[in-house]
């Protein structure tokens, strides 16, 4: 595939730029996760490799934090806010309905690929509580029977 | 400098993005163009205004007409309007909850939720574009840098921060003045100055805010504190979540430099200093300072024994002094006004004012900033507009997961560092979540220890170990299987954890835990022994019941049930059968007689 050729190369170009800097690990693994989408083993040993580090001290970064991802995620991300103005609010009963209408439990991605269903820290947005983002896409003051109202509008979206 | 006869503020905080306020501000720009106004009318993107729950929000001056909830289609009547015919909108001016006023002719400063606020740290927050330098210049801006570098000494300078009284904002309350002369006092051929911008409590978000709505304020703060401990590099560790701060951090980093405020020979003193910025990548415990220095090398964010500490050696092994960003957005203030003004804000041993972000179960959602001391009831009444929807207090949870739930006796408690510790919770960064009858406090002890395992970065046994088991214990008592036994074996966990975890998240990992039991053991009683819920949330603890009285037989329930658990003729009484019900709450929520309750 041409374009996945074309991927390797913009990480190889990353790590040549990022290299010799103190510490970077981390940012190396940021931009090939913003190139690949995620940061499967692959990735992983190009970046130790290039790096001159252990490919385990790689693996150890990439899962220890929860942004890194070591598969895709579905088409798109949705994020049900558990922080703690959201909880008090409600966000529990929210998250549990998107699993049953997506038929998929937390942190997974949905059968067709489309929904990667996420609960997540505090967004910040506590005024809007309880709220979830659906790719850059905010929802707020949400109650349960408005979920199936908005996955609808994704479905149809992919239908169209 | 162009003038404009009127501006129009639109805030571009997180809170009212997430509303959308960038349509707004667009539909603004275009309308007041094709009035002919964009010589006379000027439309700014700030910061944060604080009165998040009336998001979107836009101010328009010189009025000060505060417009709140404001739709897309409703800017072309605020423009042909007010800003065309000078008559306000009377109908999307802000309503204030607690006495339903709605004044178009009241300003900012006389609304009740601005009125007993004192704002420091926010004070360019919603009124100044932070993309802008030029706008931070006009606002005494880069003056106190100036001051210290070419009029003050590293020790005097030193010797104010001290003096002001002034301690770190991200929780520990530690006195910042004297982390910066034990980093002074280490010699060392390079050394650094680091901002904690890893703002991880739950349901705290005012370092997002300055950041967003002040982002020079932090920077000008390290280029001090640079200059004060001799460093000439500074670090930002900022949240990946939070993209808006990142992106204004980026631009207010290349603008400084441009006016050679940051880079080589600032002031022509002599004094170099430049900041970097590192994403982190969610992991709670990377607010941690050890931890978040192990993250700026790349390393898995792990926190390290102290000593030594990171004035001695810190990141790259080098002597560091982090502090976070709310401290510094005290800073500047501090050099320009002096110590004694500073100091003369506050309590005994807290100094100056505090931000606390107001959340939950409150009408006035938001940031609000006081000076310390100010009673908690001042906070959630006066200022947050007290309780929604006629529902009862029942506790305050501050200090986010390392805090803990302060009862309704307690809301007379004037809010400093000492005092909440003496309640048995804690400052924390400032969150403040408020609770009503109607949450279960031992499943909010479970909700934080949730998070605390979750987060957990597993390099000591007490915080990897401890908290989990304490965490099955609670998940028992909500679920209805809990024993005689278990609130003192929480308790004994709890202490262990305390004493002998490695670092601050696992030490104060118990607080939720313990203060909900001091202030609320009748609840952890009645799910223990009665094996029920006072505030109806369990759902293991909770049946649903039909008021015979009450139910007229229309038979709505019956047809909402997803279970089938409920059976009657119709127009005669139902009734549910408990053993088929899911306690989904369809029913109750359908019934239009009120005859349907949970016991």
């Amino acid at each position: 595939m041409p374009d996945m050729k074309d991927k390797y190369e913009q990480l190889n170009q990353v790590i040549a730029e990022l290299k010799d800097q103190p510490g970077a690990l981390m940012p190396v693994l940021q931009r090939a996760q913003g190139i690949f989408g995620c940061v499967p083993m692959d990735v992983q040993k190009i970046i130790a490799e290039g790096l001159g580090v252990t490919l385990s001290e790689v693996y150890g970064v990439a899962t220890f934090y929860s942004q890194f991802r070591l598969e895709p995620n579905g088409k798109y991300t949705i994020s049900v806010c558990l922080g703690t103005a959201c909880y008090v609010k409600g966000s529990q009963k929210v998250l549990d309905r998107l699993s049953e209408e997506l038929q998929t439990p937390v942190g997974k991605t949905s059968p067709d690929g489309l929904f990667t269903l996420n609960a997540t820290r505090c967004l910040g947005a506590c005024g809007l509580a309880p709220v979830m983002t659906i790719n850059d896409e905010v929802y707020g003051r949400l109650v349960p029977d408005d979920i199936p109202g908005i996955l609808a509008k994704y479905r149809e979206k992919e239908q169209a | 400098m162009d003038i404009y006869r009127a501006h129009v503020l639109c805030c571009g905080g997180t809170g009212c993005s997430s509303s959308g306020s960038a349509q707004l501000i667009e539909r603004f720009e275009e309308k007041i163009k094709e009035n002919g106004l964009d010589k006379e009318v000027k439309v700014i993107r700030t910061g944060c205004f604080g009165l998040c729950e009336a998001g979107p929000v836009v101010i328009v001056y010189p009025e000060g007409t505060f417009y709140s909830r404001v739709k897309v289609d409703d800017v072309d009547e605020i423009v042909t309007e007010h800003l065309l015919k000078g008559r306000k909108v009377q109908h999307l001016v802000y309503s204030d909850h607690a006495t339903h006023e709605q004044n178009a002719n009241k300003g900012l400063a006389e609304i009740n939720f601005y009125k007993h606020q004192h704002r420091i740290a926010l004070r360019n927050c919603g009124v100044i574009d932070p993309e802008n330098i030029d706008e931070y210049l006009a606002f005494d801006g880069y003056k106190a840098l100036e001051k210290a570098l070419t009029s003050m000494t590293r020790e005097q300078v030193i010797d104010e921060i001290l003096k002001s009284g002034l301690r770190g904002r991200g929780g520990g309350g530690f006195p910042t003045g004297l982390k910066w002369k034990f980093a002074a006092a280490s010699v060392a051929d390079q050394k650094y100055v680091a901002c904690n911008a890893d703002e991880g409590d739950p349901g705290a978000f005012m370092d997002r805010s300055v950041l967003e709505g002040d982002p020079h304020a932090v920077l000008e703060a390290m280029a001090i504190a640079g200059y004060a401990i001799g460093a000439s590099e500074g670090y930002i560790y900022v949240r990946a979540e939070y993209p808006i701060a990142v992106k204004r951090l980026e631009i207010a980093i290349g603008q400084a430099r441009e006016y050679g405020l940051l880079g080589k020979n600032i002031f022509e003193t002599g004094f170099d200093f430049d900041i970097k910025i590192r994403l982190g990548a969610g992991a709670f415990v990377c607010g941690e300072e050890t931890a978040l220095m192990r993250s700026i090398e790349g390393k898995r964010g792990e926190p390290t024994p102290r000593p030594p500490f990171p004035a001695v050696k810190g990141l790259f092994a080098k002597p560091t002094m982090l502090n976070n960003v709310e401290t510094y957005a005290n800073v500047a203030q501090i050099i320009l006004h002096g110590a004694d003004w500073f100091a003369a804000m506050g309590t005994e041993k807290s100094k100056g004012t505090k931000v606390f972000a107001l959340g939950g179960k409150i009408n006035n959602t938001g940031l609000v900033e006081v000076p310390m001391g100010t009673p908690l009831r001042t906070i959630i009444y006066d200022i947050g507009g007290g309780i929604p929807n006629g529902k009862k207090f029942k506790a305050v949870q501050t200090g986010g997961p390392s805090g803990g739930c302060l009862p309704a006796e307690l809301l007379d408690t004037p809010v400093d560092y000492d005092n909440l510790i003496a309640a048995g919770s804690m400052m924390g960064s400032g969150g403040m979540i408020v609770m009503d009858e109607d949450n279960c406090m031992v499943d909010i002890a479970r909700f934080f220890l949730d998070f605390t395992v979750d987060e957990s970065c597993g390099k000591c046994a007490p915080c990897r170990i401890g908290t989990r088991r304490m965490l099955e214990i609670l998940e028992r008592i909500v679920n209805g299987k809990g024993e005689e036994g278990d609130i003192e074996k929480l308790e004994n966990l709890a202490k262990t954890i305390k004493a002998t975890a490695l670092c601050g998240l696992g030490q104060t990992a118990p607080n939720p835990v313990l203060s909900t039991i001091k202030f609320f053991r009748h609840e952890y009683e009645a799910h223990i022994r009665d094996k029920k819920c006072p505030a109806h949330h369990c759902q293991a603890l909770l049946n649903y019941v039909i008021d015979p009285e009450k139910c007229r037989g229309c038979t709505a329930c019956a047809r909402v049930c997803p279970g089938g658990a409920i059976s009657g003729e119709v127009k005669k009484p139902h009734s549910i059968d408990p053993s088929k019900c899911l306690k989904c709450g369809a029913c109750m929520e359908k019934c239009r007689f009120g005859a349907i309750s949970k016991v």
